[in-house]
């Protein structure tokens, strides 16, 4: 085929130009931020270059409150909502009957607004002086006495917060699901059911292995996702989460950046590439494990 | 004889029994199926129930009625009064429809150069492109941040959409997609004389569409769901898009215990996206299968 170089450049040149601004650049530039020491936004000059970015993040209350919350978060969210989706997908794969209806309902909180839906949940949970809120009158039924969710102690507001993580998540895996569990070949199960293999022997030892590449793909996925929480934070309790003790990295970055604590892009940008490192490592080690578990066709 | 018989009868026992255990597990699945349905739907539900309930009828409610008892649509009214709602809604319109054109003017080209056109430093373009794909957001945001408010475009429609426009991801899907056409085709409309860019949207872009229309839907959720760069980017009220407008609500809106109103312009902010997964469901699900992140 003929080289058409200046052409094919052309056609390029608006997807260079703005990945290089707005992608590529700023990622060198992010890490310049994080070494220039005493930076002022105002007149942009900066004292010297080093390490202490880190260093006072790292010694923040309110970026080792925000890493615990955000660990929490992501140890009972990733198991919860992928063991649930697998839950559910296996049950939608067993039915027939109002199997499309369930399934389009499942997906539902995908297409919605997580700050207009967290809205919602946080009526459900909250407890104010009027009502002490439908999910307190439920647990009131098992004979628990009120709390309040949204302005109350920590443990209860974390929950709430992986609750409605995990109802927002769950879609997405659901559908991947369903879809990996569809492609399964019938003739496995075929010649299983030949055999007399029982029902978990079965799912043990050919649906699971099938779809282990995609239930790992979601582990990988759900990891990377939980770990930059943010918009279902501030859903739930508004935008002052180091006030409410429920900040997360993300949220951390963005104060540093902007509002009221704002105007530190060098602290900002010190807590990103921490929270980048934390998350290449857990994805490092998920690959190593996975090579050991998956079984890829 | 009898011993056929007796096999015959115990064999159609246990198939009963099979039956008899297949039908109560199958009720077990769908009782399990429906609770999590209805864990799904009750929000949904019960903003709809909130926002038709009046002020004072609400606060009245020691215990929270799952059914109205007088309904009433002055929480929309307010929605749309008390709060520049309207607006907010309007901006996210604009919003939304320029940053997708502007992405599909920045990935079809880019698709097709990739997919189509032979040049030099091809292949190590290409892979430094999918390599982009690994960057998060938020390493970058930081940067753009600083990027925009020099260029004084804070509180514009410029500076909201042009850092939102690009995606890598979206090429490659395209690239994957153009790909696929048989050089037999390109070859014949080089032959007839027709130019590249003809080609491509005479007859690529129409043999691409399903994948077109799957890239513009996911663009558009993710556009009308963005928070984060737009809250950044603006705190002039005449440029807060739904999310931020929701969240200014919440904060400084009706007063924090008007929460039938809220309900109300949740609602209203809900109701788009709802209708559009309802027309587009099929496309959507296979769009995320194959392209979304979320979760």
């Amino acid at each position: 085929m003929e080289k058409n170089n200046l052409k094919a450049w052309l056609y390029l040149l608006p997807a260079i130009l703005f990945l290089g601004v707005f992608l590529v650049y700023p990622l060198i530039d992010v890490f310049i931020y994080s070494f220039e020491e005493g930076y002022n936004t105002a007149s942009q000059t900066y004292l010297g270059v080093g390490g202490y970015n880190y260093s006072y993040v790292l010694h923040d209350p309110y970026f080792l409150q925000a890493v615990k919350n955000t660990f929490i978060l992501v140890l009972i969210t990733v198991p919860v909502s992928t063991g649930l989706a697998l839950l559910i997908s296996v049950g939608l794969a067993s039915i027939s009957k109002l199997r499309e209806l369930f399934q389009t309902i499942y997906f539902l909180p995908y297409v919605t607004n997580t700050l207009a839906v967290g809205l919602v949940f946080m009526i459900l949970f909250q407890k104010t002086e009027y009502s002490d809120g439908l999910i307190n009158i439920l647990l009131g039924v098992f004979g628990m006495s009120p709390i309040d969710f949204i302005d109350g102690p920590w443990w209860a507001k974390m929950l709430v917060l992986c609750v409605y993580t995990v109802w927002v998540v769950l879609p997405f895996k659901i559908l991947i699901l369903t879809s990996a569990l569809a492609s399964v070949k019938q003739d496995y199960y075929n010649a299983a059911r030949v055999d007399g293999t029982g029902r978990m022997r079965v799912f043990c030892r050919i649906t699971l292995p099938m779809i282990s590449p995609m239930l790992f793909y979601l582990i990988i996925t759900g990891f990377i996702g939980a770990f930059k929480a943010y918009s279902d934070a501030v859903a739930l309790f508004g935008t002052q989460l180091n006030a409410a003790e429920m900040n997360t990295i993300v949220g951390y970055v963005y104060d540093m950046l902007y509002g009221d604590s704002g105007g530190y892009p060098s602290y900002a940008s010190a807590a990103a590439i921490i929270l980048f490192v934390i998350v290449l490592t857990i994805t490092v080690i998920n690959l190593l494990v996975s090579r050991r578990h998956v079984h890829y066709s | 004889m009898t011993n056929q018989t007796a096999i015959k009868t115990t064999a159609n026992a246990s198939s009963a029994a099979g039956e008899r255990n297949k039908k109560i597990l199958h009720g077990f699945i769908y009782a399990g199926l429906g609770l999590w349905a209805l864990i799904v739907l009750f929000p949904f539900y019960w903003m709809l129930i909130t926002s038709i309930k009046s002020y004072g009828s609400y606060n009245a409610e020691r215990i929270p009625q799952l059914f109205p008892t007088s309904p009433t649509l002055e929480n929309y009214a307010d929605a749309f009064t008390a709060v520049p709602l309207a607006d907010y809604f309007l901006n996210t319109l604009i919003f939304t429809v320029l940053t997708t054109v502007l992405m599909l003017f920045i990935i079809v080209p880019a698709a097709f150069a990739f997919s189509r056109l032979e040049f030099r430093g091809k292949n190590a373009l290409f892979t430094l492109f999918l390599s982009l794909m690994m960057i998060p957001n938020e390493l970058v945001i930081i940067t753009n941040f600083v990027t925009i408010t020099n260029l004084d475009l804070r509180n514009s429609f410029a500076g909201l959409i042009l850092p939102s426009a690009a995606s890598v991801f979206y090429i490659y899907l395209l690239k994957e997609n153009f790909a696929q056409i048989p050089d037999e085709l390109y070859y014949a409309a080089k032959v007839d004389g027709t130019s590249d860019l003809k080609y491509l949207l005479r007859i690529m872009l129409p043999i691409c569409r399903p994948t077109v229309v799957t890239v513009t839907i996911l663009k558009v959720i993710e556009c009308w769901n963005s928070y984060v760069w737009p809250r950044l980017i603006t705190d002039e009220e005449a440029y807060f898009l739904v999310s931020n407008g929701i969240q200014e609500i919440r904060e400084n809106g009706f007063g924090r215990e008007n929460i039938p109103a809220m309900m109300a312009a949740v609602v209203v902010i809900s109701v788009p996206l709802i209708v559009l997964f309802l027309i587009f469901r099929r496309k959507i699900m296979e769009g995320v299968a194959r392209g979304g992140t979320k979760g």
